[in-house]
């Protein structure tokens, strides 16, 4: 944004001050996260910068908190991330699933009560979760689903629903229906129609849905502090009972290998987006 | 093939209308099948538990449960003096079986919410009750304790009956019916919960307030940068987005401890000495601080899709009709920003309401809020009423909320990034 020749000097001023707020504010929204990273090769077990890594020193760092996030003994990472990858991959395939029946029936023009069923629909998202746990907790302990894996499955399927549902319903708000019409006035199956036609177009929205409720899913802990036992702790169940008991620096390899993940998500979120913003521009 | 009311028909004689309505609602019928699974799902699962919690909220069998001999016996007795000997009996025989069970604890406990000093009576007479013998309970219960004498015992006995009550309720805004029935408040050093109230909504407020301040601008720069600059910029906001909730909560606590980043910066600066650290976790800064960075990206992300919309010609035309730029900016950029900031303080607000995580890590003692509250009663006191009635009224709020914006805005106007 480079300024006109003819800007007076207490407007260039301004401006300059303005940048320099959006600066710190940038700064603010990403530095945090970069502290992890070096701190994660730390040689000590504090979670302070050494004297030696301030001045660089090799012997400084070191990739012992990565070995024993790996091989620590009773190791409780290997677990976690097993149940935690069972219960994310489940739960999004559910959410999914569910999400994109219920996007497709709302956003057809017959849909009795939009409105309400939108509501019903999108309220998880909306009540604090802790409320959300607390109810779920009473229905699974009642089903006698609490402390299992299917229990906390279901209950990230009704998290992350909603995100499913309004990211499909955005992207069939610009979806042409005479096109499935066509498809069906030539012979197809609504099966086929469905498949062959409506899927691929819708795809991009129901992957980026699917990728928020994997987040969901994979991040969450208020409702899995509720429902899990010995046999279903998760990744941020262990960083939970980490963080409240003692900051270990394994703690800090976990986290910058969480980074990392979430890292990948956003390339992949983004690229969707791109792709879905061409096929729109296609389509216009 | 003309019918006799000359309607038009289709080709297998159903009149047009009629058949259009037969498609209709067969069109119906398939929109609503394919949301079904879903919403059957959603009620059963969730929305039913919802209701549950409230009733679970007002539920309080328990002591009748205990007593139902008393109280069936004490239908009768209208509270005035001494219950007659069939009351005195049938208590007799329903502690019994209490003590028998080990439960009687229980019932020790909520009669003495119900009158200070019942404890110690009860458990006198749970001693004392093996060696009665058969009839005239009346007297030898009395011998036990001369409290028993007292009719304001019995009274709280009977002011326990119903199997209703909100005083989950009261007891959540500090308040409790006393001995005569009046709605009364708690002493003074024993009013937690409406402190807890009112540091959540300021908490959540000036959260609020600070993510807009300092979204404002960035979001104003995403969306008037040319595409190259500000797609870069935007991962700024979007990586804390996708970031672990727990991951950021831990970099918070490694940056405020008291040999942390953040102090270091202040020692080296100068503004504060070395010896004299300033504590900045486990206390309401750290909740500030934490939340203010965990929030902020669901503050940018509606406010830069509305300001993507807005066509920079708009400030153009304004300034060349003689706008200074800050006229300019409040007459014309401001006002049509109002729907993204309506969205973006709604979702921060309502999700800084019910924080959990992050209160409970960095805020300490004086930082936590009320879910934090719920979290306890539903984990350490197992008193699950008491938290389903707190959620609840939680819950409330929140609808509330969303009630006055839907009237102010319009839902509508909420997007996702």
């Amino acid at each position: 944004m480079a300024l006109p020749k003819y800007t007076e000097p207490h407007y260039r001023i301004w401006h300059y001050f303005y940048l320099l707020i959006c600066g710190c504010v940038f700064f603010f929204l990403i530095a945090p996260l970069f502290v992890i990273f070096p701190l994660s090769f730390n040689a000590e077990e504090f979670l302070v910068f050494s004297d030696g890594m301030k001045r660089l020193d090799p012997d400084a760092f070191s990739l012992r908190w990565y070995k024993d996030m790996i091989y620590g003994t009773k190791n409780p990472w290997g677990l976690a991330a097993r149940n935690s990858f069972i219960i994310a991959i489940f739960a999004t395939l559910g959410s999914i699933i569910l999400g994109t029946l219920a996007a497709l029936g709302l956003s057809s023009r017959h849909m009795p009560y939009k409105g309400l069923i939108m509501a019903i629909l999108i309220s998880p998202m909306i009540v604090p979760l802790i409320i959300s746990g607390v109810a779920i907790f009473f229905f699974m302990a009642k089903v006698g689903l609490a402390a299992t894996h299917l229990g906390i499955i279901l209950a990230h399927i009704i998290l992350g629903t909603p995100f499913v549902v309004i990211t499909v319903t955005a992207t069939l708000s610009g979806f042409d229906h005479s096109i499935t019409r066509a498809a069906s006035s030539l012979g197809s199956s609504p099966y086929n129609t469905f498949m062959k036609i409506t899927l691929p177009l819708i795809l991009p929205g129901v992957i980026s849905g699917g990728l928020f409720a994997f987040v969901t899913s994979f991040d969450e802990v208020v409702v899995v502090l509720f429902l899990a036992g010995l046999d279903n702790t998760t990744i941020p169940i262990q960083m939970w009972t980490g963080l409240r008991e003692q900051l270990s620096p394994t703690i800090l390899a976990v986290a910058t290998c969480l980074i990392i993940l979430s890292v990948l998500i956003l390339l992949t979120a983004e690229l969707l987006r791109r792709r879905s913003e061409r096929l729109r521009g296609i389509s216009r | 093939m003309s019918s006799e009311t000359g309607k038009i028909l289709t080709t297998d004689g159903i009149p047009l209308e009629e058949s259009l309505k037969q498609a209709e609602k067969k069109n119906k019928i398939k929109a609503f099948l394919l949301v079904a699974p879903l919403l059957l799902f959603l009620i059963i699962t969730y929305m039913i538990p919802i209701g549950d919690m409230f009733s679970r909220s007002i539920d309080d069998k328990m002591v009748t449960n205990m007593l139902p001999k008393t109280y069936k016996a004490m239908e009768t007795w209208d509270g005035k003096e001494l219950p007659p000997e069939e009351v005195f009996e049938a208590f007799y025989l329903d502690y019994k079986i209490l003590v028998k069970n080990k439960t009687a604890g229980k019932l020790q406990t909520q009669l003495n919410y119900e009158k200070n000093g019942f404890k110690s009576v009860l458990k006198k007479l749970a001693r004392k009750q093996k060696k009665f013998e058969e009839g005239n309970y009346k007297e030898q219960i009395m011998k036990v304790h001369k409290r028993w004498r007292n009719v304001e015992y019995w009274r709280a006995i009977k002011r326990r009956a119903p199997s209703y009550t909100y005083s989950k309720y009261l007891k959540g805004v500090d308040m409790y019916s006393n001995e005569d029935g009046k709605i009364v408040q708690v002493s003074e050093d024993r009013r937690i919960h409406r402190i807890l109230w009112i540091r959540t909504v300021e908490v959540a407020f000036f959260v609020t307030l600070f993510c807009f301040l300092m979204a404002y601008p960035i979001a104003h720069l995403l969306a008037t940068l040319p595409m190259k600059y500000s797609n870069l910029l935007m991962i700024c906001v979007l990586l804390p987005f996708w970031t672990s909730l727990l991951v950021r909560t831990a970099s918070w606590m490694i940056l405020l401890q008291q040999q942390g980043i953040v102090n270091d910066f202040f020692v080296w600066t100068g503004l504060v000495a070395d010896d004299n650290r300033p504590e900045m976790m486990y206390n309401k800064t750290g909740t500030y601080v934490a939340m203010t960075q965990i929030l902020l990206p669901f503050m940018v992300l509606p406010l830069y899709s509305v300001m993507k919309t807005i066509s920079p010609s708009l400030m153009r035309a304004g300034k060349s009709l003689g706008a200074t730029p800050a006229v300019a900016f409040f007459k014309v950029y401001f006002p049509l920003t109002i729907p993204g900031i309506g969205a973006g303080c709604l979702l921060v607000f309502i999700l800084a309401i019910g924080y959990y995580i992050t209160p409970a890590l960095v805020g300490g003692a004086s930082g936590t809020l009320i879910s934090n509250q719920i979290a306890y009663h539903m984990k350490s006191t197992l008193d699950w009423s008491f938290a389903s009635a707190m959620g609840l009224m939680l819950l409330t709020g929140v609808l509330v909320i969303y009630w006055i914006y839907n009237k102010l805005v319009g839902v509508d106007n909420i997007k996702l990034g």
